[in-house]
C-alpha cells in the first residue's frame, strides 16, 4: 500500500481521541435524551425514583435480547428469531410453572434449553450450512412462532392458533380452573433494595455483565471480533469459525429464553403472540450504541448505552402522554439521528 | 461516441510540451504533515516515475491531482492553465485519468457494464447494450485482451480485472494518466502487454505518471524520476542520471546495506517437510489451478523458493499444505519424518506450520482489530487460561514482537488498519512467529512493502532460518527469489517444472521453466 494510512492520523491529544470515540458519542445521545426528559418532565414525574425504576424495568427485557444480539452482530451475523423465541419460551415457562406446577429448578433449565435449542438450530443452519443469517434466522423466527402457538393450544386443537397460557387452566370438560400465580413468577416480578430496583433489571445487568466479560476478556469474544472483522483471515489464523459462530447463536437463544422467562413472569402468563417486533428493537439498541452491523466493531458497553437511550426515550414519551402514533414516529427519527452521529467519518 | 484508436482520439500534444505542473503542494491530516511543499511536473510523451517509500506522500499527491483530496495548499497547472479539481469528475474533464491500485470494479456486473459505468451509451434513457458491448470489446482490444464482456467481472482472475480497470480508466480524452502499481497483480506476459500500451500512449502524446516498487520496471520504463521522502520533494532527474543504487539512496535517505549474503545451512539427514505425489483439486467456480503430483523437500533452516508465473499453482500448494482447501486428492506429507494429515488451518498450526497469505487485507489481518489482538490471534489458546485471555501476557507478547520486528506504531491498541503496508506485514509475520512454527509458508512476504521494510523482512527471514525454521517462499520478484532461496522449485500449471540449486538459479532458468520450457527470449526482453 502506498501513501497515507487508511485512517487519518489523529493528533496525539488524549481528550480529543476520547471525545470522538464511539462510546462518547453513545453517551452523548443518552445524555441528550435525559436532558429532554428533564425539560419535558411531566410536572416533575421524571424526577421521581419510581419513574426511573419503571423505565429500567421496561427496558430490561429488550436489553436482555440486545445482549445476545450484540454477540451475534459482532460476529457479522443477525438474529431475527429472538422475539419468537421469547414467545416460545414464555409459553413453555408458563405451561411448566402454572399448568404443570413444576419446581423453578426444573422450569428455568428447561426453558433455557428450549432457547438454546432454537439458537443452535439458527447457528447450525447459518454457520455450518452457510445459509445467510438473515434467511436462516427468519426461518427459525417463523417456525418458533408456530411452535409457540402449537404448544399453547388446548389438547386436540393444536393447529387452531394458540391461546394465552394463564392461571385459568382449561379442563377436559371445557371449564376453567383458576390456580395461583407460581412463586417463581412472583419472585421475578418483585422489587428489591427498598422497592427501588426491579429484579428483572438485575437480571438484565447480570446478562450485560456476562456478555461484557465474554467479549472483552474471553477468547471466544476475541474470535467473534476476528470473524466479524475478517472471516477469511480469522479462519486462516486457526480461529474455529463455525464453532464460535454457532456458540454466538446459542448464547443469543439463551438470552432470548431468559427474556422469555421474565416476560412470562411479568405478564403472569405465556402469550404466543408476545415479542412481535422485539428483534427490531434489540437491533436498534445495538446499532444506536455504535456497534457496526457489518461486524467486528462495537461492544457490550455501547449496547448498554443504547438500551438506556431507547428505554428512556420511550419512558419520557409515555409520561408526557405522547400518543402512540407520534411516539413511534419520534422513535424512528431518533434512531436515524443517533446512528448518523455514530457514523465513522472516513476520508 | 464511437471509439477509435488512441492516436485518433487523443488531442495532438507536442512531445516534451508541459502537460502538468504542481508546485508548493502541502497537505496535513490533523497534526501530521503528509506533504510539505512538494512539486511535480509532467511532459507529453514521457513516463515520469514517482518514487518514494510507503508513506512518502505519493498517493496523496496523486489524490490531489485526481480531485479526491480538495483541501490543500499549492498550485496546479494543466496545459498552462491554473486549475483546482474539486472532484474526480472534474479531474477527468481536465484530462486526468487515474488507475487505482485498489480495484474499483463492481463484481456482479458485467465487464461491459463496468467499463462504461455512468457513461453508458443510451437512447431515450435506455442502455444500448450492443453498442456498449462493442465499445468495451474495442477498449479491451487496445490492451490486447479478448474477453466475453457479458460475463460478470468477479468470474475473472485478479490479473484480468486489473486490465479491465485500466480499460475503464482510459477514457477517450485522457492526457495525464496516473498508474499506481499497475502490475502488482499481473504476470509478466500481462505486464508486457501493459508496457506495450504505455509505449502507444507515449507516442500519442500522453504523459504517464508511474508509481511502482519494482526496480526492474522503473529501470526499463522511466524517462524521468521524481523522488518524495516523508512528504518532502527530494528531486527530479533523468532516468539515465539516477541509477538504482542512487535512486534507493534518494528514497531512503541512507545507504542501503549490501545484499544479505546467505550461506545455505548444512543439510540435516531428515527433511523438515517431505511432500510426495501431492495433488489438490482446483476449487470449483474459480479460475484457480489445482496442484498435481507435487514432490518436494525442505530441510531445517532452508529457504525453498517456489518460482512460477501467475496461475502456476504455487499459492494453491501453500494453501493446500496449510489445510485451507481440505483434503488432498492424493499424496503424502511428512513433517520431520512423520506422516501428517493436515485438513484445517487449526491442525496446521498445531503441527507447527504457519501460512502468511499473499493478501494481508483480504486474508491476512483483521483490519478493525487492534495491533495487539492481531498479533495474538493465532496463539490465543496459549495465552489464555480456561478461555480467559490474560491481557497483561498478551500486551507483553505484542510489545516484544513490536520491538523485535520493529513495528512502528504510536500505540499497539490502534486498529491495524492505521498502519502503513510494511508495518501491517510485520504484524502479520509477528502473528505467525508467536505460534513458534517449524515450517513457515510465506506467500509474497514483501508485496506492497517499501524498500526499508523489505530489507528488514529479509533480515528476519534469515534470522528465523538460523533458528532452524524451514521456509517455503513465493515471490513474484525475481531478484527476491534469487537472493533469498537456497533452492528453487519452479512450478508450471500446478506441477513442478524444475528444481534449481542456489548457484545454478538464474532469472532466465526460472522463467524458462515457469513458462513450461519455452524460450525465455520473449520474457527477458520485457523485464
Amino acid at each position: 500500500m502506498t501513501g497515507i494510512p487508511s485512517l487519518p492520523p489523529r493528533d496525539g491529544s488524549f481528550f480529543k481521541n476520547v471525545l470522538t470515540s464511539a462510546g462518547m458519542r453513545a453517551l452523548a445521545a443518552l445524555i441528550l435524551v435525559l436532558v429532554l426528559g428533564a425539560l419535558f418532565n411531566a410536572h416533575g414525574t421524571f424526577f421521581k425514583a419510581a419513574t426511573h425504576r419503571d423505565a429500567l424495568r421496561q427496558a430490561s427485557v429488550y436489553g436482555i435480547l440486545a445482549c445476545g444480539m450484540t454477540l451475534v452482530i459482532i460476529g457479522a451475523g443477525i438474529d431475527l428469531a429472538v422475539g419468537s423465541v421469547l414467545a416460545l419460551t414464555a409459553v413453555a415457562t408458563a405451561k411448566m410453572a402454572i399448568h404443570w406446577s413444576w419446581s423453578p429448578w426444573l422450569v428455568i433449565p428447561a426453558a433455557l434449553l428450549v432457547g438454546a435449542g432454537c439458537g443452535l438450530t439458527s447457528g447450525v443452519i447459518t454457520a455450518r450450512f452457510k445459509v445467510q443469517p438473515f434467511i436462516a434466522t427468519l426461518a427459525v423466527m417463523v417456525f418458533a412462532r408456530g411452535l409457540a402457538k402449537y404448544c399453547s393450544s388446548a389438547a386436540g386443537q393444536q393447529f387452531a392458533g394458540g391461546m394465552k397460557v394463564s392461571t385459568a387452566v382449561p379442563q377436559p370438560d371445557g371449564t376453567y380452573q383458576y390456580v395461583d400465580i407460581p412463586g417463581l413468577f412472583r419472585a421475578i416480578d418483585s422489587r428489591v433494595f427498598g422497592q427501588n430496583v426491579s429484579v428483572v433489571t438485575l437480571i438484565f445487568l447480570g446478562c450485560a455483565a456476562a456478555t461484557y466479560l465474554a467479549l472483552a476478556r474471553h477468547r471466544w469474544g476475541r474470535y467473534l471480533y476476528a470473524i466479524g472483522g475478517n472471516e477469511a483471515a480469522a479462519r486462516l489464523s486457526g480461529v474455529p469459525v463455525v464453532a464460535a459462530k454457532i456458540a454466538s447463536y446459542v448464547a443469543c437463544g439463551l438470552f432470548s429464553a431468559v427474556a422469555g422467562i421474565c416476560q412470562a413472569a411479568q405478564e403472569q402468563q405465556g402469550d404466543p403472540e408476545a415479542g412481535v417486533g422485539y428483534e427490531l428493537i434489540a437491533i436498534a439498541m445495538v446499532v444506536i450504541g455504535g456497534t457496526s452491523l457489518m461486524g467486528g466493531r462495537g461492544g457490550m458497553g455501547l449496547t448498554f448505552l443504547g438500551v438506556l437511550t431507547i428505554g428512556y426515550l420511550e419512558k419520557i414519551l409515555s409520561i408526557n402522554a405522547v400518543p402512540e402514533a407520534a411516539r413511534l414516529m419520534l422513535t424512528g427519527v431518533v434512531i436515524v439521528i443517533a446512528v448518523l452521529s455514530q457514523q465513522r467519518r472516513e476520508t | 461516441m464511437p471509439l477509435a484508436t488512441p492516436s485518433a482520439e487523443l488531442p495532438a500534444a507536442r512531445m516534451g510540451e508541459a502537460l502538468l505542473r504542481m508546485s508548493g503542494i502541502s497537505k496535513r491530516f490533523g497534526a501530521a504533515a503528509v506533504l510539505s511543499d512538494a512539486q511535480f511536473d509532467l511532459r507529453a510523451g514521457e513516463v515520469h516515475v514517482l518514487a518514494g517509500e510507503n508513506g512518502a506522500g505519493k498517493s496523496t499527491l496523486m489524490k490531489i491531482l485526481g480531485g479526491v483530496i480538495t483541501d490543500f495548499d499549492g498550485q496546479i497547472e494543466i496545459g498552462g492553465r491554473r486549475v483546482r479539481p474539486r472532484s474526480p469528475l472534474e479531474a477527468a474533464a481536465l484530462g486526468v485519468s487515474i488507475i487505482h491500485q485498489e480495484l474499483s470494479l463492481i463484481g456482479p456486473m458485467s465487464v461491459a457494464d463496468n467499463i462504461s459505468l455512468a457513461r453508458h451509451p443510451t437512447r431515450a434513457g435506455f442502455v444500448e447494450t450492443r453498442r456498449q458491448e462493442a465499445q468495451a470489446r474495442d477498449r479491451l482490444a487496445r490492451l490486447g485482451v479478448d474477453l466475453d464482456v457479458r460475463r460478470p467481472v468477479e468470474e475473472y482472475p485478479i490479473a484480468i480485472r486489473q486490465l479491465i480497470e485500466i480499460a475503464k480508466a482510459l477514457s477517450g480524452d485522457a492526457k495525464i494518466i496516473v498508474m499506481d502499481e499497475p502490475t502488482s497483480a499481473l504476470n509478466s506476459q500481462e505486464a508486457a502487454t501493459l508496457f506495450r500500451l504505455i509505449g502507444t500512449l507515449k507516442e500519442a502524446g500522453c504523459g504517464i505518471v508511474y508509481i511502482s516498487h519494482k526496480m526492474e520496471e522503473i529501470e526499463s520504463l522511466a524517462n524521468r524520476i521524481t523522488v518524495l521522502r516523508d512528504g518532502r520533494y527530494i528531486g527530479t532527474a533523468d532516468a539515465a542520471d539516477l541509477p538504482i543504487p542512487k535512486l534507493i539512496e534518494w528514497m531512503v535517505g541512507r545507504e542501503m546495506a549490501e545484499r544479505t549474503p546467505r550461506t545455505p545451512p548444512p543439510r540435516a539427514s531428515t527433511p523438515r517437510l517431505e511432500v510426495a505425489g501431492l495433488s489438490f483439486r482446483a476449487r470449483t467456480g474459480t479460475n484457480r489451478v489445482g496442484v498435481q503430483d507435487v514432490t518436494l523437500q525442505a530441510y531445517p533452516g532452508e529457504i525453498v523458493g517456489l518460482g512460477g508465473l501467475e496461475g502456476s499453482g504455487a499459492s494453491e500448494l501453500l494453501l493446500g499444505l496449510f489445510g485451507a482447501v481440505g483434503h488432498p486428492v492424493a499424496g503424502q506429507v511428512r513433517l520431520d519424518g512423520r506422516p501428517v494429515a493436515i485438513c484445517s488451518p487449526r491442525q496446521a498450526i498445531a503441527a507447527g506450520v504457519s501460512l502468511l497469505t499473499n493478501d494481508r487485507k483480504e486474508t491476512g489481518l483483521v483490519l478493525p482489530l487492534s495491533i495487539t489482538a492481531n498479533i495474538s490471534l493465532a496463539s490465543l489458546p496459549e495465552i489464555s487460561r480456561g478461555g480467559w485471555v490474560s491481557s497483561s501476557h498478551e500486551r507483553r507478547i505484542a510489545a516484544d514482537s513490536a520491538r523485535s520486528l520493529r513495528i512502528h506504531a504510536r500505540s499497539l491498541d490502534l486498529p491495524v488498519a492505521a498502519l502503513s503496508g510494511g508495518n501491517q506485514q510485520k504484524v502479520a509475520l509477528a502473528k505467525w512467529i508467536q505460534t513458534r512454527p517449524r515450517l513457515m509458508l510465506l506467500d509474497e512476504p514483501t508485496r506492497g512493502v517499501d524498500i526499508g521494510a523489505k530489507r528488514e523482512i529479509y533480515t528476519l527471514i534469515n534470522e528465523w532460518t538460523r533458528d532452524g525454521v524451514s521456509i517455503l517462499l513465493i515471490t513474484s520478484e525475481m531478484s527476491e527469489l534469487l537472493e533469498l532461496s537456497d533452492r528453487i522449485y519452479v512450478m508450471h500449471r500446478g506441477q513442478i517444472a524444475a528444481e534449481l540449486e542456489r548457484k545454478e538459479a538464474s532469472a532466465e532458468a526460472v522463467l524458462s521453466a515457469a513458462m513450461g520450457g519455452a524460450s525465455p527470449a520473449s520474457e527477458t526482453s520485457t523485464s
